[in-house]
Parts: structure tokens; sequence; C-alpha cells
């Protein structure tokens, strides 16, 4: 299914947004989620499903004003 | 004294953000040399590869500062509202600098949108530090939202104008005198610093004037003088001023007066 990361299409065959992270090599690092918009706090990601077209934000810290 | 800030207290009265430096190292040292106690961070997307973030993290949380998450770039209360609950989970805080822009010229806040998300947000636990204008009604709106704290702007992020609106902050500082104010955006200069904790406000937040200065450290050391130089001087009661002059040097006995 085609499901969308930080804005770029990805392909994935991921049942869950832990399973999608790790397709993506996230693993071990300090990222925060959202899911379609909505917070996908670390917690819950063993539990959320990634369906066709799902928009996906991965962030991180970053320097700021 | 120090200062409180949801029941934080702090040395410092100047917050220093950590972007547009020429290098990290410049960065840290800069935040050595203004003595902030609190900076701010913000979030962006990472890539599963380049880890950027990682690094970055890995230096701030060395540095001791205390971090301050903010919300750049949020249109919307929704996305706002969702970059706060993320910064909450990574930074590890409640504390957030809200920021919902609502023009891209001016980056001024959009306050309809950060008064509800504000209201969210309080009503969520977060410790929302608004950046907001001086109007009045829009600070009373955060304050009766939950806001503990009040961020107006001196002029536009990043144009170094100073205090566009002298009137519009005394009139916030008189009408708010125990909440603690900090101005945020568009500090120049040091005097601009020194000029708004002589109004009386409680602290000064700022980046682009160390960042982008030639020498941010020196640039930080002199934001940070200032700024004590500006609440010593609002402490200390500055004198009222009058339109025709005064004499200082006694008339009386004045030599050849004969009047």
């Amino acid at each position: 299914m085609r499901v969308t990361v930080n804005g770029q299409p990805h392909e994935t065959a991921a049942a869950t947004l832990a399973e999608l992270l790790s397709e993506l090599n996230y693993d071990g690092a300090v990222v925060a989620t959202a899911l379609n918009g909505e917070f996908a706090p670390k917690g819950q990601r063993l539990n959320l499903t990634v369906s066709e077209n799902d928009q996906i934000e991965v962030i991180a810290p970053m320097k700021g004003g | 004294m120090s200062l409180d800030l949801y029941g934080t207290s702090v040395q410092s009265r100047l917050l220093l953000g950590t972007s547009l430096y020429p290098s990290p190292a410049i960065m840290l040292e800069s935040l050595k040399a203004s003595g902030a106690e609190i900076a701010t961070v913000s979030l962006r997307r990472e890539s599963g590869t380049e880890r950027a973030g990682q690094a970055f993290w890995s230096l701030i949380k060395d540095s001791g500062v205390r971090v301050l998450p903010n919300t750049a770039g949020c249109k919307t209360v929704k996305e706002a509202v969702t970059t706060a609950q993320m910064a909450r989970e990574l930074f590890e805080t409640p504390w957030v600098k809200l920021e919902v822009i609502g023009e891209d010229d001016t980056l001024q806040p959009d306050v309809f949108g950060l008064v509800e998300a504000a209201r969210i947000l309080c009503s969520e636990g977060f410790e929302v530090f608004p950046y907001t204008t001086e109007d009045l009604v829009v600070a009373e709106k955060l304050l009766a939202a939950g806001c503990e704290v009040l961020m107006p702007w001196g002029a536009p992020i990043g144009s170094g104008r100073g205090l566009n609106n002298l009137y519009g902050l005394r009139s916030l500082r008189a009408h708010f005198p125990k909440v603690p104010l900090v101005v945020d955006a568009g500090i120049g200069l040091p005097s601009h610093a020194a000029q708004a904790m002589e109004l009386g406000y409680d602290a000064i937040l700022l980046n682009t004037a160390v960042a982008k200065a030639g020498d941010p450290v020196a640039m930080a050391r002199a934001f940070a003088s200032a700024t004590d130089a500006g609440r010593t001087a609002f402490e200390a009661e500055p004198m009222e001023t009058r339109d025709m002059a005064a004499p200082s040097t006694p008339v009386a006995g004045t030599p050849f007066w004969n009047n």
C-alpha cells in the first residue's frame, strides 16, 4: 500500500506504525510521530494500524528561535 | 531577584534561540556567554538515515540549559496543538512556546487561533508561553485560557527593529503588573533589550540579533549586560521625564545672579 511519510510517497507492507518506523531505519532514533494529523504517542505505535493513503509525520529535535 | 516561570525559578532574564548560528560550536559558546538558562528549540521532519536532529539534541542536553520548544511554522490550531504534543514527548517538558502564525510577511500571530490553541493545550496540562501581540484584550483571553506567562512581540521576528509600539507595551505592563511578560521577537540591539527591561518587562527572548551578529559570542555577552542593566534600572525606579529643563546645579548662590 502507499502512504506518505514526511510529505514523500512510500510503498510499504507494514501493518503498524512501529513496523513502518523500523522499515524506515528509525529504530533507536529520538523521534515523535503523528498519524493523519493526530499525535501518535510512542507507547501506542505498536497498536496503531497503518492504512492506505495515511499521512505520517516523523519529527525530531531541531534548532529554533 | 530571580524570575519565576510556571514555578521554575531562573536567575537570567535572557532567553536565547538556538537557530541561525554560523556553527553548533558558536551556538554553544553564545549560550554560555549569554548566561541564558532557557533556550528555544524546535521540531522538524527527520530522515531515518541522516538523523540530523539527534546530534543537535545531544548538544543541547549536554549544555544543561532548560529547553522551551516552539511551534514555529504552524498556521492552524490543529498543527500547533499536534506539534506541541509531539514536543512534549520528545523534549520531556510541559513547556511550549506557542506560535500560530497568521501572516507570512510579518509572521505576526493569528491571535484568534492562538487563544484557541492555548485553551486546548492548557487544558491538557501544558505550560504555555504564547507568542502574541501587545493587544490587551488578547492578553486577557490568553490568561483566561490558562496561560501564566505572556510573550508579546517587540517587532516582527528577525526584523531587528526593536520596540515598535512602546505605548502598547507600556500599557500591557501597566495592565498586568503581576504577570511575567517576556518581549519575544524583533529585538536587534542590546539597547532595545535594555529599553524593554526598563519598562518593567520580566525577560527578553531573542535569537537572530545574536546569531547573525558578526561576533555572536560577544553580542551574547552584550545582551546579557544590557538585560541586567535594564532590570537594575527598572528596580531603581527611573526619574520622571518632563518637557522643560530643570537645572541640576543649585541656582542659589550662582555668581552674578541678580534676581
